[in-house]
């Protein structure tokens, strides 16, 4: 009973995700069509004849009806087609595909930096109200969403590389001395490992602590505020006083009792978290020279490249739909509540 | 407006930080209003014998590539990105709320339908959005004030909905119905200025994130163009530099960007004791 309630509801969140969709293809078509001048002749790029903006302007259908073009437009996403980037020359799928995992794999330390701090932090400020690791929570949490990531970023290129003198320089995945790892998963650490090559996994990991701790600062700071803000909660609660007077371990009735139920509010802040680092990452992908697709958008956005932009903006919006599905899909299987009611 | 400023001065004096934030808002708003004209050196000018020398007695912030001074610069730099930010907060602001109060008031197809909107706003990873707005759009700085506006503008909707929302049966608006009153001129007179006092904390606590978001667009090279004097493209064309250890060029236009930010954000946190002391975190 309990499991196919969990099931029923799960899928009811697909469905739900399904207008986020169609209205992310519906904007980025708005968006296309809200050039200024001649979309084919932006699509065709800077160095366009006079006769290949003709062809576009066919193959791209704008002599027809807006319904017939979102038509034609919705039909080339489905077969995966996001036309072509004029300044490499490849197809924007393929591009965006090689790039991924780049973005993915310091995206996802980032997140396991920001968690990795952001939640002790958080259940510790809570425990001990007012004390000064409860002080240093709210600085963190002030700090961190002021800190423009840029400027976080450089900083810490100049600490760590320029005086300290400890960390790579800022140029991209890995340095120039070493080959990058047969490719399996794409995420150069997991693929060094999977190959042995434990010296290629420290290289990498060494040029990606950097951007990912600059991308976690500016993340942990809604992370701990919310862990603080629900532990509090949770810890004044009656449940909580009934266990401590039954005589429950400390660390029971933090961890077991508290924490699962504060890790709700905590899942939710999530997707916030995600939109904010989807965001971010373009901009410390740009400070560490990180060959991911937010450089590759900064590039195409220089030269004008605009099935590019657009595919970058449609992939992101995408990829944001897919990580909050999964967080709503996380909390409905971690909601002790859900099918109490039957 | 007695009680108010009595309130006001408990609040400043109460909350020390709350009194630095608003000290360095009036700087920043000095700054913004006749910075240019007391800076030391012209913003633009460039002295190649000048160039790329450290903080000193004549150059505070030392020198750019260019030998231009980069605390002119930064100063002169407020007024441009204090109005990208204020204009953009203004633009949500407005639209915002005036959507988010017709939703919270009739409901309905027109709650659906600016929910819808704002869904769809918030679906997107918001400072994508914001590059691809500008993309579509074309690069100049209105257009990142637009940009900034449009990402914004489901917070305004939401707070606004929510508010008109729990006033729109209360017994002062029904007393006004009964008075005549007609449903527009009950939500523009009785319910509209009644939920402005959380909507200002929104403003405050937005003119930060809007000030970050149009520094970030600068940074990758949208909008301002050099040789404009503007934060984020100064720590953009500071950054090739740092690795080589003239640090002065990005980290004092960041800082700057910082200050303005935190002051944004502490005066929101303070404006939110002023108007609502439950609320106090």
């Amino acid at each position: 009973m309990k499991r196919s309630d969990k099931l029923r509801i799960i899928f009811g969140r697909l469905i739900q995700a399904i207008p986020s969709i169609i209205g992310i293809i519906i904007v980025t078509f708005i968006l296309t069509r809200a050039l200024p001048g001649d979309p084919a002749v932006y699509f065709a790029g800077p160095a366009a004849t006079e006769k290949s903006i003709q062809e576009i302007r066919t193959s791209l259908g704008l002599d027809k009806s807006m319904l017939e073009q979102f038509w034609i437009y919705a039909s080339n996403l489905a077969r995966g087609d996001l036309g072509v980037s004029v300044s490499t020359g490849l197809s924007v799928k393929e591009e965006l595909i090689r790039r991924l995992p780049a973005s993915l794999e310091l995206t996802f330390l980032a997140l396991l930096f920001s968690i990795g701090v952001a939640l002790p932090l958080g259940i510790a400020a809570a425990t001990r109200p007012n004390s000064w690791v409860d002080q240093f929570c709210r600085i963190v949490v002030t700090a961190g969403v002021s800190l423009p990531v840029f400027f976080t970023g450089l900083f810490m290129v100049y600490l760590f590389y320029y005086i300290l003198g400890i960390a790579p320089a800022p140029l991209g995945r890995l340095d120039i001395i070493y080959l990058s790892p047969p490719s399996i998963t794409g995420f150069y650490t997991i693929d060094a490992l999977l190959d042995g090559d434990f010296e290629t996994f420290g290289a990498a990991l060494s040029q990606m602590i950097l951007p990912a701790i600059t991308l976690g600062i500016f993340t942990l700071a809604p992370l701990a505020r919310m862990t603080r803000g629900a532990m509090l909660q949770v810890l004044s609660s009656d449940f909580i006083r009934t266990a401590r007077a039954s005589g429950l371990k400390r660390s029971t009735v933090l961890y077991t009792y508290a924490f699962r139920n504060a890790l709700l509010p905590i899942l939710t802040t999530l997707g916030m978290v995600f939109s904010f680092m989807l965001g971010s990452n373009v901009l410390v992908e740009k400070v560490f020279a990180w060959p991911g697709i937010g450089s590759f958008a900064i590039e195409a956005l220089i030269v004008s490249d605009y099935a590019a932009v657009q595919g970058f903006v449609l992939a992101m919006a995408i990829l944001y739909v897919l990580l909050n599905l999964t967080i709503d899909i996380v909390y409905t299987l971690v909601d002790p509540r859900v099918g109490l009611e039957s | 407006m007695k009680e108010f400023i009595k309130h006001l001065r408990y609040v400043l004096t109460e909350n020390p930080v709350t009194l630095i934030a608003g000290a360095m808002f009036v700087l920043l708003i000095i700054a913004a209003v006749i910075g240019p004209s007391i800076v030391p050196y012209d913003p633009m000018a460039s002295n190649a014998s000048q160039s790329l020398k450290a903080p000193s007695w004549d150059h505070w912030f030392g020198t750019d590539q260019l030998g231009r001074d980069v605390f002119s610069r930064i100063v002169v730099a407020t007024r441009l990105d204090l109005s990208i930010a204020v204009s953009a907060v203004a633009i949500s602001f407005i639209f915002g709320s005036i959507l988010g109060s017709l939703a919270g008031f009739f409901g309905g197809w027109v709650d659906r339908i600016v929910g819808r909107i704002t869904d769809t706003i918030m679906a997107f990873p918001l400072f994508v959005l914001a590059m691809g707005i500008v993309a579509a759009l074309g690069n100049s700085v209105e257009n990142i004030v637009y940009a900034t506006a449009i990402i914004n503008l489901p917070f305004y909707a939401r707070v606004s909905r929510t508010e008109v929302n729990v006033r729109r049966s209360a017994d002062f608006v029904l007393a006004a119905r009964l008075a005549g009153n007609s449903s527009l001129r009950l939500l523009a007179t009785h319910i509209y200025p009644n939920t402005l006092p959380p909507l200002m904390v929104q403003v405050s606590l937005n003119m930060g994130w809007a000030i970050l978001n149009a520094a970030g667009l600068s940074f990758i090279g949208l909008g301002v163009r050099p040789p404009t004097a503007e934060w984020g493209i100064m720590v953009a064309e500071g950054a090739g530099y740092i690795v080589s250890g003239e640090w002065w060029l990005a980290i004092f236009p960041g800082l700057a960007l910082m200050l303005a930010v935190f002051t944004f954000n502490l005066l929101g946190d303070g404006l939110r004791d002023l108007i609502d002391p439950r609320r106090r975190t």
